[in-house]
């Protein structure tokens, strides 16, 4: 069950692979989270998931499960549903950067990358709340992106699906309304990871820790958008005014 | 086969209004259906619910069914020559006074609101201000009638079943539904209180004065200036009374000396849940109430609602927490580590989590429930506003300082207590599990409260511990 304070014992992780996911699970575990079942698209991919789960005292089962893979869905649900009685908290960590360079972006290229960040999140969003409502109660998190906020030209394929995946968090939140079931969208702007390895941080970067810090803090005061860090959120709102010829003029 | 019972869906939290979840909701007409209710149970568990003024998630069970009391809500017969009345689980306390105030007898206990049910206050065990003369609520059930999942049981006390009554008193719901009861009553002249009040000047002046005087009253507690710091730090104002003769009232006033006519004159139920209870607002409340206080007065004739159920002047009141609410941490720790209350309010302070009311007492002996909360020694009940950033974490930590000094946190105000610590501050927790398992063998009883701290099963087969 979730505390009043909105510390889970349970969660599900779709995107286990993710050092953000990595970050918060192992910050909940300084809480109340004891089992979790990971997902992601490889099992070697989840491995140093569950070994930092383990470490910190948290019982992780993994499962191999593309999100893709959108037929595979339900019994991905009705798995984690199984393994942890009551799914407390569901985190939507599951996405990749990819490319936006013209010369590189085919068709399947682009419709490979809004799938991975945002149609099959979307149905497995989908397909938790639907369960999480139907137990009476529970947290989804979703990881969106700064980058959706405003689409930019330096990855605009995976902040266009960022941002959809943003609005369909967004209005999945309100349709929940009544059923218990609380939404809390995550925006991260530049995160030093795995993801962003080669490239020169941007101004206002963070690390997976500070993101789960933030996640920690929006769940506890059932924040309905935390942006990280929290200045960010103002930052953004002011550049979204800018003229686009101003905007694409904008470095990075 | 349960027609007349209605069973819609709702959101419930507790009085807190944090944490809510989705169950169904069925308000069973009498004790029949009830038992039918536990005979044919769906969904994730059942669990019972009276006026919903546990703090935390005690009440409610997410994706079960939550069984409304207050349709079972009959005085059924108050026996004067036994000083004894005898009740249905679902009345609320305002509703008993109202009964039996006129006819010369009072609650053997109350908490500090009316409006909690006679089967929440046994589930709770309930204390009021006359702990340290009189204990908890428990020791004043003669009997009572329990619907469980394998019947319908009569318990009485000093009865064959008394491992059953000792596990339901403080049991939280979880051995079952408390359908009716049959209380023992004080006898009273007035519903008023002569009350004494004095003002501490800190925490080692309050407690002194509290071991020095509280044997000398019926009722006794401190109200503590919580967002008091320094060498204030635990200022206080102490009120102890007992129930005025006849004599203590004016002439004018004695042939009404039992008229009790509770009201709510300001209620927050039709505003919206806005938070108006700032720390500014909340140290200038405490300011206020501090200095109204003399610094020492005898012999004022107040009415019982003013001296027990203050708060209940105001309907609502949790809304003024705002949209998060917010949470009330109660502990209480042996007789000689009356240090930890210090530490615990010096903590509060260090880690920047107000709280807007605080009230201190010593209990006396302790009960037989198994997870009965009050034991000798200090308790206090802080409120605390939900949404401090690090409240969880904080939490935690007074937690280990509670449990370091062989001290318990109470479960009828808990939404978040560390499960792993349970049974180190309830000793007696294997008992009431050995009793619970014989009269719910397939756990059908289930609250949040117990699925997230292990006391019943969520279904994954990991949750007890």
């Amino acid at each position: 069950m979730n505390d009043v304070t909105g510390m889970p014992q349970t969660a599900v992780v779709l995107g286990g692979g993710s050092e953000i996911a990595r970050a918060v699970l192992v910050a909940l575990a300084r809480h109340r989270l004891r089992r979790v079942v990971l997902t992601g698209p490889t099992a070697a991919s989840l491995e140093a998931t569950a070994a930092a789960a383990a470490h910190a005292g948290v019982e992780a089962e993994v499962v191999v499960h593309d999100l893709t893979d959108v037929a595979g869905i339900d019994a991905l649900v009705r798995q984690a549903g199984d393994r942890l009685g009551t799914i407390d908290l569901v985190l939507v960590a599951a996405g990749r950067l990819g490319t936006a360079r013209l010369d590189e972006l085919d068709a399947t290229t682009v419709a490979a990358l809004a799938g991975a960040n945002f149609a099959g999140p979307a149905a497995a969003l989908v397909a938790f709340a639907k369960a999480l409502a139907a137990q009476g109660g529970g947290r989804l998190v979703v990881l969106s992106s700064a980058a959706g906020y405003r689409v930019r030209k330096a990855n605009f394929v995976y902040g266009a699906a960022k941002a959809g995946l943003d609005g369909l968090a967004q209005g999945l939140r309100d349709a929940l309304e009544g059923t218990g079931v609380g939404v809390t969208i995550v925006r991260p702007g530049f995160v030093r990871s795995r993801m962003t390895s080669g490239m020169a941080p941007a101004p206002m970067a963070s690390d997976p820790e500070d993101v789960a810090a933030a996640v920690v803090a929006g769940i506890e005061r059932r924040a309905e958008v935390v942006w990280v860090p929290s200045t960010l959120g103002p930052v953004l709102f002011a550049l979204r005014l800018l003229p686009s010829s101003l905007w694409r003029r904008l470095p990075g | 086969m349960l027609s007349g019972v209605d069973a819609p869906q709702s959101l419930l939290a507790g009085w807190g209004r944090a944490g809510a979840t989705r169950a169904t909701v069925s308000r069973p007409r009498s004790p029949d259906e009830v038992a039918e209710l536990l005979r044919s149970p769906g969904g994730s568990g059942v669990i019972p619910r009276g006026l919903g003024r546990a703090y935390g998630d005690a009440a409610q069970r997410s994706g079960g069914t939550v069984v409304d009391c207050t349709g079972l809500d009959r005085v059924v017969e108050l026996d004067e020559a036994a000083g004894t009345v005898r009740v249905e689980a679902g009345c609320s306390l305002e509703a008993l006074l109202r009964a039996i105030l006129p006819r010369g007898y009072f609650v053997p206990v109350t908490p500090g609101t009316r409006h909690v049910s006679v089967g929440g206050a046994i589930a709770a065990d309930v204390h009021g201000k006359n702990h340290h003369r009189d204990g908890s609520i428990g020791a004043h059930v003669r009997s009572m009638v329990l619907a469980t999942p394998t019947g319908v049981r009569r318990l009485d006390a000093g009865g064959e079943d008394g491992a059953l009554l000792d596990a339901t008193t403080g049991g939280m719901g979880l051995t079952g539904v408390v359908t009716e009861a049959t209380l023992e009553l004080i006898p009273v002249e007035t519903a008023s209180i002569v009350v004494d009040t004095e003002r501490a000047v800190d925490l080692d002046d309050c407690m002194a004065r509290m071991v020095a005087r509280d044997a000398d009253y019926r009722y006794s507690v401190a109200w503590l200036d919580a967002l008091a710091t320094g060498r204030r730090l635990g200022r206080a104002v102490l009120t102890s009374g007992d129930h005025a003769p006849l004599e203590a009232l004016e002439p004018g006033r004695r042939e009404r000396a039992l008229a009790y006519a509770p009201r709510a004159p300001i209620d927050l139920g039709r505003l919206p849940a806005v938070r108006v209870l700032a720390p500014s607002l909340g140290a200038a409340l405490n300011e206020a109430w501090y200095r109204k206080a003399p610094l020492e007065r005898t012999g004022e004739v107040q009415s019982l609602t003013a001296f027990f159920h203050p708060l209940d002047g105001v309907g609502a009141w949790n809304r003024a927490y705002g949209r998060l609410g917010f949470t009330q941490y109660q502990f209480v720790v042996p007789p000689d580590a009356g240090e930890v209350v210090r530490r615990v309010l010096e903590h509060l302070t260090r880690r920047r989590v107000p709280s807007y009311l605080a009230v201190l007492k010593r209990f006396g002996a302790a009960g037989s429930g198994h997870l009965s909360f009050p034991s000798p020694g200090w308790t206090l009940a802080l409120d605390l506003p939900l949404g401090v950033p690090g409240l969880a974490a904080t939490l935690d930590e007074l937690d280990e300082l509670v449990a370091a000094a062989g001290g318990r946190v109470y479960l009828a105000k808990d939404g978040r207590l560390r499960p792993e610590l349970l049974a180190a501050m309830y000793p007696r927790l294997a008992d009431w599990r050995s009793v619970r398992d014989g009269v719910d063998p397939h756990g059908v009883l289930c609250s949040d409260l117990g699925a997230r701290l292990g006391l019943c099963d969520d279904g994954s087969g990991g949750s007890r511990r």
